[in-house]
């Protein structure tokens, strides 16, 4: 392509040679990708620095803005109800990631073995949970873990006490989190399959023959060859369980207007009642900039601690 | 369970006990069924009376009551009003969304110019910005556009994006063929005719791909439509369905699955038809890492 083919350019006007096929191929090729950085620049890049530079100014999005140094920060992380929906979402994003990936890569595995017939079936179904709205999840999940519904029955015909699901502390984590392994660890699953199969089958051989059993397969070819998966799909679990949102705010908003009660606050809820309910944006933009503070240093707890995974795979993680 | 599992994977059919065999397919089984459940306790509680929510013990039997409760739910709210709204934004997001992450993927992948890797690797690093980092200038922008509670703030910041462009490179790298782009250019044929007429035909799976996978995304979207459409006859559907979801005279349960039931069953559709190609799209992500 890059061939600087001499003054072949037909369609040129005046044929002069400045206008060479690479220039205008060039040319061609920033308009074509122009779109995205013009619509970035408008609704990405300047919206993150304005944010920044918002969580230093009080401002009710109408009136003037006013300079106030750290004081939002302040603001913000002496609200006891920060730290409440900072440990809500730590709390809900473990119990909702770490059993799932686990469930996945176990479904990945089973979905990978030979021993396995219909498997585009399976993939399917296990899928299905992912393409429903999490507004849907959300109330079909909300009838089930009603005080007297189908999950307090389940437990009773288990000879386990009632759970208040929707008001207890610990009740609406664990319904909360129980609609995000729903609707993703099928998902996880199958990406994990997807990196299953592109194991090749020889090395497996190759072990056999060597005389490796099973669990060391498993350690020595299987999660090492894995490990890119497990990463990509933590990283990717992690920074989306940081911003859960529309699960709490559906759950436990029955007045049809929202909520923010504080079993199942989330970072994202405070900031989003902190501008759009109370109208102090600074404190919500200062929310934000922290909230990305978090993700970025939980984004690299987790490549520190998936790096380390090789070096003792062959223990209990799984 | 771990250890059994584990142990039995990759074994040949024949050299697997029985009763791990039948242990296998049991949590396989269990695992399809939990998926599934809520899509057929959704149509159980829609097509019961209002009650059958609480029934003890559950009630696991498809009713007649369907049309009754959507009856309510017309009551309550302008519902196909809503689905026709979220048709119409999820439809000009996706054609946006096509036809311009198809341009610029096609440009990633076949065209050389300075900066082309570093361009390419903003793009994707663009995913992981977390978007409520932008949410209150991108609000405080609309509403200086007088655009709030219109159409246009939803459709225009989502008319292309880095996963669309990320894909349709991935695709297009392969699928079209330099030599034809190059004899295109030696016969006369623009830039953009070439791309029209001898890519597109090419890659046209990955647009289409690319577009269920947005028509989706945008269809299920929550969090944006919720902080800036105002107005009720405005709502999408995921709004509108939130709504029901009220106390007002006690949680009704039968129309608010009725609702939800109808809103999710075109998409259940979409998905069964065209389940290859979502599954090969959403999982494409992956991939590259």
């Amino acid at each position: 392509m890059a061939e600087p083919v001499t003054a072949v350019p037909p369609v040129s006007a005046g044929k002069r040679p400045f206008w060479t096929e690479q220039k205008r191929s060039r040319l061609t090729a920033y308009t074509f990708i122009s779109p995205f950085f013009i619509l970035f620049a408008i609704f990405g890049l300047y919206p993150i620095f304005f944010t920044i530079y918002l969580s230093f100014f009080k401002w009710d999005a109408l009136g003037p803005m006013k300079y106030v140094g750290f004081k939002n920060y302040d603001l913000v992380t002496s609200d006891p109800l920060f730290w409440t929906s900072f440990t809500n979402t730590l709390i809900m994003g473990l119990m909702g990631t770490i059993p799932q990936l686990i469930i996945a890569l176990q479904l990945a595995v089973m979905l990978n073995s030979a021993m396995t017939r219909f498997k585009k079936s399976f993939r399917v179904l296990f899928f299905m949970p992912n393409i429903t709205s999490i507004v849907a999840v959300t109330l079909v999940f909300s009838t089930m873990f009603g005080n007297n519904g189908m999950i307090n029955w389940l437990l009773n015909q288990m000879g386990m006490e009632s759970m208040a699901f929707n008001s207890g502390w610990w009740g609406v984590k664990i319904a909360i989190s129980t609609m995000v392994m729903w609707r993703w660890t099928g998902y996880n699953a199958i990406i994990f399959l997807s990196g299953l199969q592109s194991i090749p089958l020889d090395l497996y051989e190759a072990a056999r023959i060597d005389g490796a059993n099973r669990r060391q397969q498993l350690a020595y070819i299987t999660l090492p060859l894995l490990k890119p998966f497990i990463v990509f799909v933590t990283l990717i679990s992690t920074i989306g369980s940081l911003q859960l949102f529309t699960e709490p705010y559906v759950y436990l908003g029955q007045s049809g207007t929202g909520s923010t009660r504080q079993e199942g606050i989330t970072m994202v809820t405070y900031l989003y009642s902190e501008a759009f309910r109370n109208g102090f944006f600074g404190t919500a933009a200062a929310t934000a900039v922290m909230l990305f503070i978090i993700t970025i240093v939980f984004s690299m707890i987790n490549m520190w601690v998936t790096g380390r995974m090789e070096g003792d795979a062959g223990g209990g993680k799984a | 369970m771990s250890s059994n599992t584990w142990t039995t994977s990759s074994k040949a059919p024949g050299d697997a006990g029985i009763v791990s065999k039948v242990l296998f397919y049991l949590l396989l089984i269990i695992g399809a069924l939990v998926s599934v459940f809520p899509f057929y306790w959704m149509f159980v509680v829609a097509t019961n009376d209002r009650g059958a929510v609480f029934h003890i013990p559950p009630m696991l039997t498809i009713g007649t009551e369907f049309f009754h409760n959507f009856q309510r739910v017309l009551e309550r709210t302008d519902f196909f009003q809503a689905l026709l709204n979220s048709l119409f934004v999820s439809s000009m997001v996706t054609i946006s969304v096509v036809f311009f992450c198809t341009l610029a993927g096609y440009a990633f992948a076949k065209f050389e110019f300075p900066f082309k890797n570093a361009l390419f690797y903003f793009v994707i690093a663009t995913l992981f910005v977390p978007s409520q980092l932008s949410v209150l200038p991108t609000y405080i922008i609309m509403a200086k556009l007088h655009w709030i509670d219109t159409y246009r703030a939803l459709i225009v910041p989502a008319m292309v994006n880095a996963f669309g462009i990320f894909w349709m490179r991935q695709y297009a790298a392969t699928a079209v063929h330099s030599e034809l782009i190059e004899s295109g250019r030696i016969d006369g044929g623009g830039h953009f005719r070439i791309f029209w007429s001898i890519a597109v035909p090419v890659i046209t799976p990955a647009m289409a791909t690319l577009g269920i996978l947005n028509f989706m995304n945008v269809w299920n979207d929550f969090f944006w439509p919720l902080v800036v459409l105002k107005n009720s006859e405005h709502f999408t559907i995921q709004i509108a369905l939130q709504q029901l979801f009220s106390n007002r005279d006690g949680l009704d349960y039968g129309m608010i699955m009725s609702a939800t039931f109808t809103a999710t069953l075109p998409l259940l559709i979409v998905f069964l038809l065209f389940s290859r190609w979502v599954i090969a799209g959403l999982t494409s992500g992956a991939v590259k890492s």
